[in-house]
């Protein structure tokens, strides 16, 4: 009896002891935190993807808090909608943008851009880009490696297998920025999303002379200037044999992508055009008509482990017929 | 006891199929394609534009800063272009392509085979030369000569090493300069012991060229200074700081230079392209390349113009063979792999491996087995293991104090494990991030 | 050219070992002590085994393929040799039921749920064994007689093991000589003639396996020795303190599981120490630790505690003792 009320004192006298030094050292060590900061933090969307340019939400908390005003300050997941409510915790001016979304300019799929080699390393887009040009003709493509699918927090990127390019999914996509840092290559771009969703740029980054560039890839833009010419408000502009639509220019007039002769200006999310017998609007990676995919390997292809690409390219060597049918379907457009 | 470094290295099979060719002249190509950017250091600047005729060493390209080369012309003919093309490093970079016509020679180049012994040039005279002639490191670092015999302000040399080693299998090129050259690589080692102001040299070679080791000792027997050391056959025994700690013992420091220890490394070939600026005014126009493999019906080592296309070279020894599955520009261990055969020969391209299908292909991926082999191989001393798994997690801090930086890329730690991870892929890419992470902060 | 050429960054060699070479290399040196176990303890020692080896693969696919959703590596090896060391650790007339419990609780707990391969910081074995020991304490002291009961299947007729005897016989103030003489001869005890768990008790058979693993590269010589050496260090002071209270060296070496734990319980690579010197620290820690629990501890037998406890300071033993750098520059004090 006597151990078990010694033992009862002896814990109770030790736990007092113990709680009240950790009172006293937590009331030493406090760090006063601005009360506002938790407020705004609320409020944020708590992705911590850092597209705000902060290190995690509450970083760009405490930056909202600190700023004098909220101008340069910009959460792009979290929107307008976020902005007015952190500008409503303190009672400061929010400013409006528009919301930005990414664009991968590459539309070299696997059918238009045939593969001239095995790549076998790492399965990294920055090991296979330091290594050499890629795997097709064109060295400022797309490496199919998948990088910005790994490195993207909102799920918004995802390979697709037929065409070997990544595609990215409107709704998902918060313009943070992630894919555009992390694409060896600099394959995307943030571009305003547009009234109705609706984009027009140019899927090329190919700053080579124009006949070298449609060995390697059919969908590259040559710099050969018809769009240059065609547009009213001055947005394009060539560069090194490459066109560029400028965002804030663009009106998103469509003159300029049906007389581009390689199809390399993609436009997102139009009805289609009532010319010709008209197709779907075009999504960035034109998928070969389901009809023909007979796997007839023109060229054999020699590697131990079939990849998903090889399967592509197995798909690639089909009738001409069929990349006849799709070079149709983008100059209709 | 044969000298080693002491720490790390493997074995890999040797396959020296080309020993025994005796270095055999290609005929001249049709069209040769040089690139201004055959050297470690600002691609040089082209001094010639379409159209221009030029001759056998002149020059095309001038060297563009300090740590740069001057390009000369390895044949006589007519520009055809100044273009952007396919090299080696498997992007396209500015070549200069020469339509070949004829074989004519700049008139001050001496194209007699007299040995010339008597060695007349000042030290800043010779290194001025080697400076003209767009001297390279012919081992296929490609770091520009001239830059490694001017040494700083501060530190002195008292010792020169000629790396003789050649510890990639499959290469025999320095094997076979070193015996059929002999005499002028000794003069050219002479000139540059000049050039550095040293009174000693030595020369390091692997242990499986006997004939080489007796050649060169027998012939260094009345030249002062100059030894003869052979070595264990080790991999990566002709790496230039595992070299200097085996023949004289001395590490040089992490972030350091060899001239740190009091050493400069050349290769032999580099000595032999010195003994031929310096005596016989000759620009690095030409060099000794090891064509091999395993299927490969003739093995050999061809005397190549700089610019003539690797086809060339492949053909000469029987084409292609059928089960080839990797091209590749040096050796097997830190070779680069080919694209495209139709790149061209540059000065550092010391041999051509052509890999079989079966041998050319990465096994599956599995978890790291923590079995630490990577870590005994490694001659620096690093954890390749780790440096994978920081790298693959982008956590760049702790890849830099994990001395990322000190990595020789040699290769053995992914040629080690049992795991067939691709650790040397993410060292590098980690090597990549840090570098510009110390640039970034240093601005 | 036909085929596609391979490109991937160097080196283009790749050496000869692989995992299921080191695998499959040390299961053979487990043979002879299997053998040996079958020799003492019959039909069980081999059910047993059987059973052990064939419930880890089991639980290791099964657990890849539905919950991981990963492709199945059972034929590596590793599942075999989880399967046999957990065996080797048991008693041979354990019941079925609770071998496979054992089983699972080293794959599941010990090995999948950090990952699988190699990112387990315990040694899986051990664990089973651990939580097989402390859950079923009764059933897993009572060892089969060596020699006795071999064709039996159940009702073996159980003995202590000579560590049980010399901590019960020294708890009743038994002098050690007296205790000694009830048991067998060193050279009968170093051939595997006394109680004790299935694999663990000849040392021949362990230093056979020994001595083809080094010869093999496949473990290098620094822990085995380090820890035996420890053990006998520690051990040896205090029986030249008290000849009569504590065992002499020799005894503790080959009784127990210090042979079969030094050979091929701490050399296990996925959870000892990376770095020589690490290695040398962790072996003299499993030394030390084992002596004091099996003299001064509540346990007879003190190998796996001692194990586990030192496979948790294998990370802090890698972080902190990393190999010389070459051309390491003495950092400034």
């Amino acid at each position: 009896m006597n151990t078990l009320v010694l033992t009862i004192i002896s814990l109770s006298a030790l736990g007092i002891l113990l709680a009240t030094i950790l009172y006293f050292v937590a009331q030493k060590f406090k760090v006063f935190e601005d009360p506002r900061i938790d407020e705004v933090d609320e409020v944020l969307p708590g992705a911590n993807c850092g597209g705000c340019g902060y290190p995690g939400c509450r970083g760009f908390a405490e930056a909202c808090v600190k700023a004098d005003d909220l101008g340069t300050l910009f959460c792009p997941v979290g929107g307008n909608d976020c902005m007015g409510d952190v500008a409503k915790v303190l009672g400061k001016e929010a400013v409006e943008k528009d919301p930005e979304i990414a664009v991968l300019q590459c539309s070299g799929t696997s059918s238009c851009r045939p593969r001239t080699n095995n790549y076998d390393g790492a399965p990294s887009c920055t090991i296979a880009s330091s290594l050499y040009g890629g795997d097709t003709g064109c060295q400022f493509g797309c490496l199919s490696l998948g990088e910005c699918v790994d490195v993207c927090n909102f799920d918004a990127l995802h390979m697709d297998p037929e065409t070997g390019l990544p595609v990215v999914d409107e709704e998902k996509c918060t313009g943070c920025n992630a894919c555009v840092e992390q694409c060896p290559r600099d394959l995307f771009e943030l571009r305003p999303k547009g009234k109705k969703s609706r984009r027009i740029y140019v899927a090329c980054k190919n700053s080579e002379k124009g006949a070298a560039k449609k060995i390697g890839c059919e969908v590259a833009c040559i710099g050969c200037q018809k769009c240059v010419k065609e547009c009213k408000f001055e947005a394009i502009t060539v560069t090194n044999f490459n066109a560029y639509i400028d965002a804030d220019k663009c009106k998103l007039c469509r003159k300029c992508a049906p007389v581009c002769p390689t199809a390399a200006i993609h436009e997102l999310n139009f009805p289609p055009r009532k010319v010709k017998p008209a197709t779907d609007a075009e999504k960035p990676a034109p998928k070969a008509p389901p009809a023909e995919k007979a796997p007839v390997a023109a060229e054999k292809v020699e590697t131990g482990k079939p990849t998903e690409k090889q399967a592509v390219t197995e798909k690639k060597a089909e009738a001409p017929k069929a990349e006849a049918v799709e070079k149709e379907e983008k100059k209709t457009e | 006891m044969l000298k080693t470094f002491p720490k790390g290295g493997v074995h890999p099979p040797e396959n020296k199929m080309a020993s025994g060719a005796a270095i055999e002249v290609l005929p001249l190509p049709k069209t040769v394609t040089i690139p201004i950017a055959q050297h470690i250091g600002a691609p040089s600047t082209p001094a010639v534009k379409r159209g221009d005729l030029v001759k056998v060493g002149q020059i095309l390209a001038q060297s563009s800063g300090f740590v740069s080369a001057n390009i000369h012309s390895s044949v006589s003919g007519k520009v055809t272009k100044v273009d952007d093309v396919v090299d080696s490093s498997g992007y396209k970079r500015k070549s200069v392509i020469i339509d070949v016509d004829g074989d004519e020679w700049m008139e001050s180049i001496d194209r007699s085979t007299d040995l010339i012994r008597n060695i007349s040039m000042t030290s800043s005279q010779i290194v001025q030369r080697v400076m003209e002639c767009g001297i390279v490191g012919m081992g296929g670092a490609t770091f520009p000569s001239h830059v490694k015999l001017s040494i700083p302000k501060g530190k002195t040399a008292d010792v020169l090493i000629l790396n003789g080693v050649e510890c990639e299998p499959y290469l025999t090129s320095d094997h076979r300069v070193m015996l059929e050259r002999a005499e002028e690589m000794l003069i050219g080692v002479q000139i540059l012991m000049k050039a550095l102001e040293v009174k000693k040299a030595l020369i390091g070679i692997e242990n499986n060229k006997p004939d080489a080791i007796e050649k060169l000792t027998k012939l260094t027997a009345d030249k002062p200074g100059i030894e003869v050391y052979a070595l264990k056959v080790q991999y990566p025994q002709g790496g230039e700081k595992q070299l200097i700690k085996a023949l004289i013992n001395r590490e040089v420091p992490s972030g350091g230079l060899p001239i740190d220890v009091g050493t400069v490394v050349h290769n032999v070939g580099t000595a032999l392209a010195v003994y031929e600026a310096v005596q016989k005014n000759k620009p690095l126009l030409e060099r000794v390349v090891t064509v091999t493999g395993r299927s490969v019906s003739k093995p050999a080592n061809y005397l190549v113009r700089l610019g003539t296309p690797v086809s060339q070279l492949i053909e000469a020894s029987g084409g292609l063979p059928e089960d080839t599955g990797k091209v590749i520009n040096g050796g097997p261990m830190m070779g680069k792999a080919l694209n495209n055969l139709d790149v061209a020969v540059t000065k550092g391209t010391s041999g051509i491996v052509m890999i079989p299908q079966d041998l050319s292909q990465r096994r599956e991926i599995k978890n790291c087995i923590r079995c630490a082999r990577c870590t005994v191989v490694c001659p620096m001393g690093l954890e390749p293991y780790l440096l994978m798994t920081l790298s693959e997690k982008a956590m760049w801090e702790n890849v830099e104090t994990n001395d990322v930086m000190d990595c020789i890329e040699c290769g053995s730690c992914s040629y080690t494990c049992p795991s067939d991870r691709p650790l040397l892929d993410y060292i590098r890419l980690g090597k990549g991030t840090v570098s510009k992470l110390i640039r970034s902060r240093k601005q | 050219m036909n085929k596609l050429i391979n490109v991937s960054p160097s080196p283009h060699s790749y050496g000869n070992d692989s995992v299921k070479k080191v695998m499959y290399g040390v299961v053979l040196a487990m043979i002879p002590a299997m053998l040996v176990s079958i020799f003492y303890f019959g039909i069980s020692a081999l059910i047993l085994t059987a059973v052990a080896i064939a419930s880890a693969l089991f639980f290791e696919f099964a657990i890849q393929k539905y919950i991981m959703k990963v492709k199945p590596t059972v034929t590596d090896g590793s599942a075999i040799i989880t399967g046999m060391l957990l065996a080797f650790n048991l008693p041979s007339n354990l019941p079925i039921h609770l071998i496979i419990l054992g089983s699972f609780v080293a794959i599941a707990i010990g090995k999948m749920s950090f990952g699988g391969l190699g990112q387990n910081p315990f040694n899986p074995a051990l664990v089973g064994r651990v939580f097989l020991l402390i859950s079923f304490p009764v059933e897993m002291t009572s060892w089969p007689k060596p020699m006795v009961n071999r064709m039996a299947l159940v009702d073996a007729e159980t003995g202590a093991t000579p560590l049980a005897m010399v901590k019960e016989g020294l708890k009743n103030n038994e002098s050690l000589s007296s205790i000694m003489d009830r048991l067998p001869e060193y050279s009968e005890m170093f051939l595997g003639n006394l109680g004790g768990s299935a694999g663990e008790v000849s040392a021949l058979a362990i230093l056979v396996g020994f001595v083809w693993m080094i010869y093999r590269k496949i473990i290098t010589w620094h822990i085995p020795v380090f820890m035996l050496g420890s053990m006998a260090a520690l051990s040896g002071i205090l029986w030249l303190v008290n000849p009569e209270g504590f065992a002499d060296p020799v005894f503790h070496l080959i009784t127990g599981g210090a042979m079969l734990g030094a050979v091929f319980m701490a050399t296990d690579m996925v959870t000892s120490p990376m770095s020589v010197k690490g290695q040398i620290i962790f072996a003299v820690g499993i030394g030390v630790l084992t002596i004091v629990i099996r003299v001064f501890g509540a346990y007879p037998e003190g190998v796996s505690f001692a194990i586990l406890i030192m496979n948790a300071f294998v990370p802090l033993l890698n972080t902190y003792l990393k190999p010389k750098r070459f051309g390491e520059i003495p950092k400034a004090v």
